[in-house]
């Protein structure tokens, strides 16, 4: 039994060893670390798969795989790169950064804390296990429509399950991000003294609180349908299955702010840095942030315009979703204007930050135009939508999180990254993300349908370009790994400030930090808050 | 709150969250294998439930443990708060997804498939004799006929009569009512020190809690016995038993955390000032019992 949190030095830095260390850990900074080599590794099975899609869409006709298959990999890809790289990596950069910005020793429920990630593994185990059952893997989307999605065979307890268990972990996760922010900030550090990421994290966490367990409610009712004889989803029992999609999509949309607001945050302390002026409009950013989360939940049904709902429904939700991109202007001008005279320089996090602010902007732009119910009639379900919710979690949420890590890296291992290679990473990423993301745009403007696995000869080379761009982007990725494996074996020493313009308590701390983070809480004044 | 700084506890090293994971996992498969028809599935998932309990058991034995060293400060109790309201509010959510799928069913659903509004073509190609009515007795696909008029087969049992809101579910309203309210008392007994009191009206919420479970599975079975009111009797069915049946858990796990806390008061576990434990279960009983005030009205009683 030991106070790890209490002020005596020679007892504070003692770490655990073994295996031991990352089985049973109760420190925020390895469960942060197991979290993004997670969520590394979900990258690149997911992107396995991304790259199978793109094999078979290479040229119209079959050719590598049978259509079944095919549906299995554009749903299991989704799946694993939401629940398996996106979030995870998020939580774990919450799991390293929060306490060292609040000044905290850990997180409020270091064990919970430790619960929340291990579950993943095995909640991934449950999922891609199906590959190899009667009736494959799920094919019908990663929205899991019903009756669809009924029919797959012995894999749909699993997928199920899976949810459910991901959702427990997601749960569990958010409440120890609330606790802690809540309950162990330093003395002086009051909530509008805290970094953006730190904002941006608890309105995720709320987010996932109030949404994780309605998606619990939906898939327990698909399972309920099949297996006990419920009739939720059953008009012949005079149920309806556009009932599913609703309650789907009352998970989904705040689902989709659950992923990109960490990344906002991110992009919020990045921005100041490299542009050494303080953030601008920093309390319209927290209350922009949080009036996106609070109309995140009343946006749901512009997912569902082409399904069937009275005309009252559309327009409603029309207009909310229009209302919803007030707040996410907000954003995109502060941090324009937080660059505006700054004196910048480009190091890659800075690269990739400024690739989200552009990015993301045009995936939200093309939101906006699916959000006006009558053109969406055109877009749904085609290219369009995918060219969008790429564009919004690519280079808007994915270039976010490895600007983090970027940023945050010489903090982690002590060194620094190597630079060089690092601005390739970004100019390579950059250049094929949007061959392989912009023609969509053109494709699903010309009616290409998503989630066929053959299409018209016409779409042909805009198909071919895509996939190019596609293995481009993955084999970019390579030196993400590269570039993370050389700075934690060594490189020039980085400083406790690590960048010139950097501030926040994580950067008074020695680079490496030491095991438990604030083992006495400094004291926060405002002039180190916001400068 | 934020100045109240000193040692906040960071515990050792910890198997039980692995513990737990392994043990939702082996559940998880089990589960899966007996939906998909294995024997072997369910021996797997009694397993996985064996762990999952032992798992608790571990876990919170360390908690108390290390509550009753006193390492416990202001600021960690504190953290505890946080957690037990928000995971609640979790609770509430996925509560919410059941009684949204309740509304939307009455609401629209049904109308729509009695031809109301939007839902006109489908009446008149599919079920045009069907009739949109709460409770719903007879779903759409019952209303169909053969050539010699006979009905056709159906997917599911036509009910036979639902369940009065003011019998036993009115009982029951009490029943929780009144735990709610021992509850409360064994709280005041608890401020005044007073542990023969905190640990009587404790006795009195957990056997309240156990009269309701076992009049909610006397309801089931006459539901199930004379009623033909089962899971499979279309979307009143799925409504009623998903809801009652979700709640009815909550209570039993309710009921069974009110007595690990009852056990520990009469050992003496809770002082006047630092009873946290006793308060979270006191928080979760009385979310139990306002659920149950929203199953009485929209689920039994309109
Ligand atoms: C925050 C980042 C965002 C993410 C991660 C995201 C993600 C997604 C995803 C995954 C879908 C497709 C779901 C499916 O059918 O499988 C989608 C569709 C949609 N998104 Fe976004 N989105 C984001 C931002 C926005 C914004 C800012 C708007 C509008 C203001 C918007 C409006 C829409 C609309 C209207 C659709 C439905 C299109 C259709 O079904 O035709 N999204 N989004
Ligand atoms: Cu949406």
């Amino acid at each position: 039994m030991s106070y790890a949190a209490v002020h005596d030095d020679v007892h504070h830095d003692h770490k655990p060893t073994g295996i031991g260390r990352w089985l049973f850990s109760t420190n925020h900074k390895d469960i942060g670390t197991m979290y993004m080599v997670f969520a590394l590794i979900m990258f690149f099975i997911g992107g396995a798969m991304a790259m199978v899609i793109r094999l078979e869409l290479f040229q119209p006709g079959l050719q590598f795989v049978d259509p079944q298959f095919f549906n299995s990999m554009t749903t299991v890809h989704a799946l694993v790169m939401i629940f398996g790289a996106v979030m995870p990596a998020g939580v774990g950069l919450a799991n390293w950064m929060i306490p060292m910005m609040i000044g905290a020793p850990d997180m409020a429920f270091p064990r919970m804390n430790n619960m929340s990630f291990w579950i993943l593994p095995f909640a991934f185990a449950l999922l891609l296990s199906t590959f190899f059952m009667q009736g494959g893997a799920p094919a019908g989307g990663w929205t899991m429509y019903p009756p669809l999605v009924l029919q797959l065979g012995d894999g749909l307890p699993f997928l199920i399950f899976a949810v459910h268990f991901l959702g427990i972990s997601s749960i569990m996760g958010a409440i120890n991000i609330i606790a802690t922010v809540f309950n162990m900030r330093a003395p002086g550090m009051t909530f509008m003294r805290l970094p953006l990421f730190v904002w941006t994290w608890i309105i995720t966490a709320f987010l996932l609180i109030a949404a994780m367990p309605v998606l619990a409610g939906a898939v327990t009712m698909l399972l309920t349908d099949k297996y006990f004889g419920t009739a939720f989803f059953d008009a012949a029992g005079g149920g309806d299955p556009v009932l599913f999609q609703h309650v789907f999509w009352f998970f989904g949309h705040p689902e989709v702010y659950i992923l990109v607001l960490p990344s906002f945050g991110i992009i919020s302390q990045i921005i100041p840095t490299f542009a050494r002026k303080p953030l601008f409009g920093y309390a319209s950013m927290v209350y922009a942030t949080a009036s996106i989360a609070f109309l995140s939940f009343f946006v749901w049904a512009h997912h569902m315009f082409t399904a069937g709902m009275p005309l009252a429904g559309e327009l409603f939700f029309m207009y909310a979703t229009m209302a919803i991109a007030v707040p996410t202007g907000v954003k995109v001008f502060n941090w324009t204007a937080t660059m505006w005279r700054g004196s910048m320089t480009f190091e890659t996090p800075m690269l990739f930050s400024i690739g989200v602010l552009f990015m993301f902007t045009l995936g939200g732009f093309t939101g906006l135009m699916m959000g006006i119910t009558p053109v969406d009639f055109q877009y749904h379900d085609t290219y369009f939508i995918v060219a969008h919710f790429h564009y919004v979690l690519v280079p808007g949420i994915v270039f976010g999180i490895i600007a983090g890590v970027y940023y945050w890296l010489p903090k982690w291992t002590g060194y620094m990254y190597d630079e060089t290679l690092g601005k390739w990473h970004f100019w390579l990423s950059t250049i094929s993300v949007n061959v392989l993301f912009f023609p969509m745009h053109f494709l699903g403007l010309a009616g290409m349908p998503r989630r066929i696995p053959d299409y018209n000869t016409q779409f042909t080379d805009w198909n071919q370009i895509i996939s190019i761009g596609g293995l481009a982007f993955g084999l970019s990725q390579l030196i993400l790994v590269w570039v993370v494996i050389k700075c934690v074996r060594g490189g020039e020493k980085a400083t406790d400030q690590v960048w010139e313009g950097a501030h926040g308590l994580e950067f008074t701390l020695p680079s490496p930090p030491p095991f438990h983070s604030f083992t006495t809480p400094p004291k926060v004044t405002e002039a180190m808050a916001h400068s | 709150m934020s100045d109240s700084h000193g040692t906040y506890f960071i515990p050792e090293p910890s198997r039980w969250p692995l513990v737990g994971s392994l043990a939702l996992f082996i559940s998880f498969i089990g589960g899966g294998m007996m939906l998909n028809g294995s024997g072997f599935g369910t021996f797997i998932l009694g397993l996985g439930i064996g762990a999952v309990i032992y798992m608790f058991c571990g876990w919170f034995a360390d908690v108390i443990g290390e509550s009753l060293a006193g390492n416990y400060n202001k600021q960690v109790d504190i953290s505890f708060r946080w957690g037990m309201s928000w995971f609640i509010f979790s609770e509430v959510m996925f509560f919410a997804a059941f009684f949204g799928a309740l509304f939307y069913i009455r609401v629209f659903s049904v109308p729509w498939l009695g031809g109301e509004g939007s839902g006109f073509t489908t009446n008149a190609f599919l079920w045009p004799d069907f009739k949109a009515v709460w409770p719903l007795l007879m779903t759409p696909d019952m209303t169909l006929l053969d050539d010699k008029g006979l009905p056709l087969a159906s997917s599911f049992v036509p009910i036979k009569g639902i369940i009065p809101a003011f019998d036993i579910p009115a009982i029951n309203t009490a029943i929780l009512l009144a735990s709610g309210a021992t509850v409360t008392f064994a709280h005041w007994a608890l401020q005044k020190d007073n542990r023969a009191g905190l640990c009587w009206w404790l006795a009195a919420t957990v056997l309240l809690g156990f009269i309701f479970v076992y009049f909610q599975i006397a309801e089931y079975a006459h539901a199930y016995h004379d009623l033909d009111l089962t899971m499979n009797s279309g979307v009143y069915g799925s409504t009623f038993f998903m809801l009652t049946g979700f709640h009815g858990f909550h209570v039993t796990m309710g009921a069974m955390m009110l007595l690990v806390i009852l056990i520990r008061a009469m050992k003496g576990h809770f002082s006047r000032q630092d009873h946290f434990a006793f308060e979270g279960v006191a928080w979760y009983w009385h979310f139990v019992d306002v659920v149950w005030l929203g199953l009485f009205v929209f689920v039994y009683w309109l």
